[in-house]
C-alpha cells in the first residue's frame, strides 16, 4: 500500500455543514391564530346550542366558559412559541448556531402542542354541533333521556345473558383451544394425522364468519334432531358456536405462546430426565402462559362483543332486548345503552392488556 | 470398561453431515475434552450422547447399555448423564431452589421438602446458599451457571456433559465456574466437555480430542495435543488460538 494512512483510521470529512434551522415563526404564529379561532368558535357553538335548548342558557354558558377557558390556557405555549422563534432568529443572525437550533426546536414543540389541543377542542365542538343540528335530531334519536330511562333496567339485565355466554364460552375455549394447539403440535410421524385434523379445523373455523356458525348451529341443530345436542337452549347453542369459532383463534394464540419458549428450556428440562408431558407442564406452559395472556385477553374482548351476534337466532340478549325498545319507541337510544354497556366492560380490559404488554416488554428487556 | 462409548457415529441435518464417523470413548472417572473450531460439531456430539438428537448411523453406549436408536429409554439415560449448557437455560419462572429440586421431585419422586433441603445443601457447597430463594435473572452469569451445574448434579448422574459452559460469561466470572468443574474432576466425576478455554482443558483433561468438520482428527493426552500436535490442522487451530491470546 502506497498511501500513508489505512482505511481503518480515516476520519469523517471535516465538521458537518451547518444548515439554517427551519423557520419556526410561521408555525408559532399559526398556533396563536388557532387558539383565538377556537375560542371564537366555542362562543358561536354555545350560542347555537342555547337556541335549540331553550331554558338551559346558564348551563350552556357555563360549559362554554369552561371550554373557552381551557382553550385560552393554550395561549401560553403559543405565545412562548412565538418568543422562542424570535429568539432563534436572533441567535442565528449572531452565529450562535446551537442556541438557534435549540430555541427553534422549543418553539416548534410549543406550537404543535397548542395546535394539537386546539384540534381536540374542535373535535369536541364538532360533536356538540352535530348533536344539536337540525333541532337536536341526532341527540333525540340516539340519546333520548326518557327512552334510556325506560329501557335501562331491562336492557342491563338482558346484558347478563351476554355476560353468561361470554364467561362460560371463555372457560370452554381455554380447554378446547389448548387441546387444539397441542394436537396441532403433535410430534413425529405418528402425530401427523392429529396435526392434519387440527390444522384443518383451525383453518376452517377461522375462515367462516362467527355469525354464520351461530346461525348454522342455532337453526341447524334443532332441525337435525341430534340426541341431547338438539334439545339445548339457544343460549347454549350460542355458547357452543362461539366456543367452536374462538377455540380456533385461541389455539393459534397458545401455539404461538408455546413456540415462543426458547428451545433451550425444553432441552434443559429433557436433559434432566423430565418426560415430554412433565416438561410441557412444569417448564413450557408456565412460561407460555405469561406471554399468552395479552393476546388471549384481546380475543376474549372480541368474543364478548360477538355475544351480540346471538340475536340472529333469537336469544334475548341485550341487543335483542334493546331492538324491541327501539321499534316500540321509534328511537335508537336503547341500543345506545347497549353500546355503552359494552364500552363499560371492554375499556378496563383493554387498559389491562396494555399494562400486561408493557410489563412483558420490560421483562423482555431485563432478560 | 469405558463409561461412554461413541462408535462410528454419523449425524446429518437434512443434507449436511455434521458428524462424519466419530469414535470416542470416555473411561469412568475420566475427563475428556473436545476442542475444535466453531461449527466443528462439538455441541452436536454432546447432544447426541444425551439423546437430545437422534443419530443417523453408528451407536452410542452409556454404562454398557445402548443409548441411541429406536426404543432407547432416554429418561433413564438422562438420569445417568447430566448436561450443562452454554446459556445456562435455568427456568426463569422458578427460584433457584425450585430449579434444582424440580428433577428430583418430578423424575425421582422425592418429596418436595426433602428435595428442596437437598438442593440447599448442594447450593451451599458451591457458595450459593444465600441465593437459594432468588429468581435466576437476579443472579450474575457465573452464579447462574453454577446453579445450572448444581441442577444437573441434583439427580446424582454418573457422568456430566458440559457444553462450553463458560463461553457466555464475562471473563472475570469464568474462574468461579471452572473451580467447580475442577473440584468435580478431583472427586472423580466422569466428564465429557467442549470448551474454548485451552488453558483449562490442558490442566483438567485426561484426554483431549480435536474435532474438525465433523471428524475426530486427533486425540491424545493434553501435553501431546497442546505441545506436539501431529496433525497440520490441529497445529493451525492452536496457532489461531495463540494469536487470539487465548492460550
Ligand atoms: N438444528 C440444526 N439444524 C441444522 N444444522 C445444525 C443444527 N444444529 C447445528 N447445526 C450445524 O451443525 C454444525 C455443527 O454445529 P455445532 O453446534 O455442533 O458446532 P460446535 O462445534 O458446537 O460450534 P460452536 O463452537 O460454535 O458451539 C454447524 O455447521 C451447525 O450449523
Ligand atoms: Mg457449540
Amino acid at each position: 500500500m502506497s498511501a500513508g494512512h489505512s482505511t481503518l483510521t480515516t476520519l469523517g470529512a471535516g465538521p458537518a455543514k451547518s444548515a439554517a434551522p427551519p423557520a419556526a415563526l410561521p408555525t408559532a404564529a399559526a398556533s396563536v391564530a388557532a387558539v383565538l379561532a377556537t375560542v371564537a368558535l366555542t362562543a358561536t357553538a354555545a350560542a347555537s346550542v342555547s337556541r335549540v335548548l331553550p331554558g338551559s342558557g346558564p348551563t350552556v354558558a357555563a360549559g362554554a366558559v369552561v371550554v373557552a377557558a381551557a382553550v385560552l390556557t393554550l395561549l401560553r405555549p403559543a405565545l412562548r412559541a412565538v418568543r422562542s422563534a424570535r429568539r432563534a432568529a436572533t441567535a442565528w443572525s449572531e452565529q450562535r448556531r446551537t442556541d438557534a437550533r435549540r430555541a427553534a426546536s422549543e418553539a416548534r414543540e410549543d406550537a404543535w402542542t397548542a395546535l394539537g389541543w386546539c384540534l381536540a377542542a374542535l373535535v369536541l365542538l364538532g360533536a356538540v354541533w352535530f348533536l344539536c343540528t337540525n333541532d337536536r335530531a341526532v341527540q333525540r334519536t340516539f340519546f333520548d333521556g326518557q327512552v334510556i330511562g325506560i329501557s335501562l333496567k331491562e336492557t342491563a339485565s338482558a346484558f347478563g345473558t351476554n355476560l353468561f355466554i361470554a364467561v362460560v364460552a371463555q372457560v370452554l375455549i381455554l380447554a378446547w383451544g389448548l387441546a387444539l394447539a397441542l394436537a396441532r403440535m403433535a410430534p413425529g410421524r405418528a402425530g401427523r394425522p392429529l396435526r392434519l385434523l387440527a390444522t384443518t379445523y383451525i383453518d376452517g373455523f377461522r375462515a367462516v364468519p362467527a355469525i354464520i356458525i351461530i346461525y348454522l348451529i342455532g337453526f341447524g341443530l334443532p332441525l337435525a334432531e341430534v340426541p341431547f345436542l338438539s334439545s339445548l337452549s339457544p343460549v347454549w347453542f350460542a355458547i357452543l358456536a362461539l366456543t367452536l369459532t374462538y377455540g380456533a383463534y385461541v389455539a393459534e394464540v397458545f401455539r404461538a405462546g408455546i413456540e415462543s419458549v426458547p428451545p433451550g428450556q425444553t432441552a434443559a428440562a429433557r436433559s434432566l430426565g423430565l418426560s415430554q408431558s412433565a416438561t410441557l407442564r412444569h417448564v413450557v406452559l408456565p412460561q407460555a402462559t405469561r406471554r399468552v395472556v395479552p393476546p388471549l385477553l384481546n380475543d376474549f374482548i372480541s368474543l364478548q362483543k360477538d355475544t351480540a351476534l346471538v340475536n340472529v337466532i333469537g336469544t334475548i340478549d341485550a341487543f335483542n332486548q334493546s331492538k324491541i325498545f327501539a321499534s316500540n319507541h321509534f328511537n335508537l337510544s336503547a341500543v345506545t345503552v347497549v353500546a355503552g354497556l359494552f364500552i363499560l366492560i371492554t375499556i378496563p380490559q383493554a387498559r389491562l392488556v396494555d399494562r400486561l404488554v408493557a410489563r412483558e416488554q420490560r421483562r423482555g428487556k431485563g432478560a | 470398561m469405558p463409561f461412554i462409548e461413541i462408535d462410528a457415529v454419523h449425524k446429518s441435518y437434512g443434507d449436511t453431515e455434521v458428524l462424519r464417523g466419530i469414535d470416542l470413548s470416555v473411561e469412568q472417572h475420566q475427563v475428556v475434552t473436545l476442542i475444535g473450531a466453531s461449527g466443528s460439531g462439538k455441541s452436536t456430539l454432546l447432544r447426541c450422547v444425551n439423546g437430545l438428537e437422534d443419530i443417523s448411523a453408528g451407536e452410542i453406549r452409556v454404562g454398557g447399555e445402548v443409548a441411541s436408536g429406536r426404543g432407547t429409554d432416554v429418561n433413564r439415560l438422562r438420569r445417568d448423564v447430566g448436561m450443562v449448557f452454554q446459556h445456562f437455560n435455568l427456568f426463569p419462572h422458578m427460584n433457584v431452589v425450585r430449579n434444582v429440586a424440580l428433577a428430583p421431585m418430578r423424575v425421582a419422586g422425592v418429596p418436595r421438602a426433602e428435595a428442596e433441603e437437598r438442593a440447599r445443601t448442594l447450593l451451599a457447597r458451591v457458595g450459593l446458599a444465600d441465593k437459594a430463594d432468588r429468581m435466576p435473572d437476579q443472579l450474575s452469569g457465573g452464579q447462574q451457571q453454577r446453579v445450572a451445574i448444581v441442577r444437573a448434579l441434583a439427580t446424582q448422574p454418573r457422568a456430566l456433559l458440559l457444553d462450553e459452559i463458560t463461553s457466555a460469561l464475562d471473563p472475570e466470572l469464568v474462574a468461579e465456574v471452572l473451580a467447580i468443574v475442577r473440584e468435580l474432576a478431583a472427586d472423580g466425576m466422569t466428564m465429557l466437555l467442549a470448551t474454548h478455554e485451552m488453558g483449562f482443558a490442558r490442566e483438567v483433561s485426561h484426554k483431549v480430542c480435536f474435532l474438525h468438520q465433523g471428524v475426530l482428527l486427533e486425540e491424545g493426552p493434553p501435553e501431546q495435543i497442546f505441545g506436539d500436535p501431529r496433525q497440520e490442522r490441529t497445529r493451525a487451530f492452536l496457532r489461531r488460538i495463540v494469536e487470539a491470546g487465548r492460550l
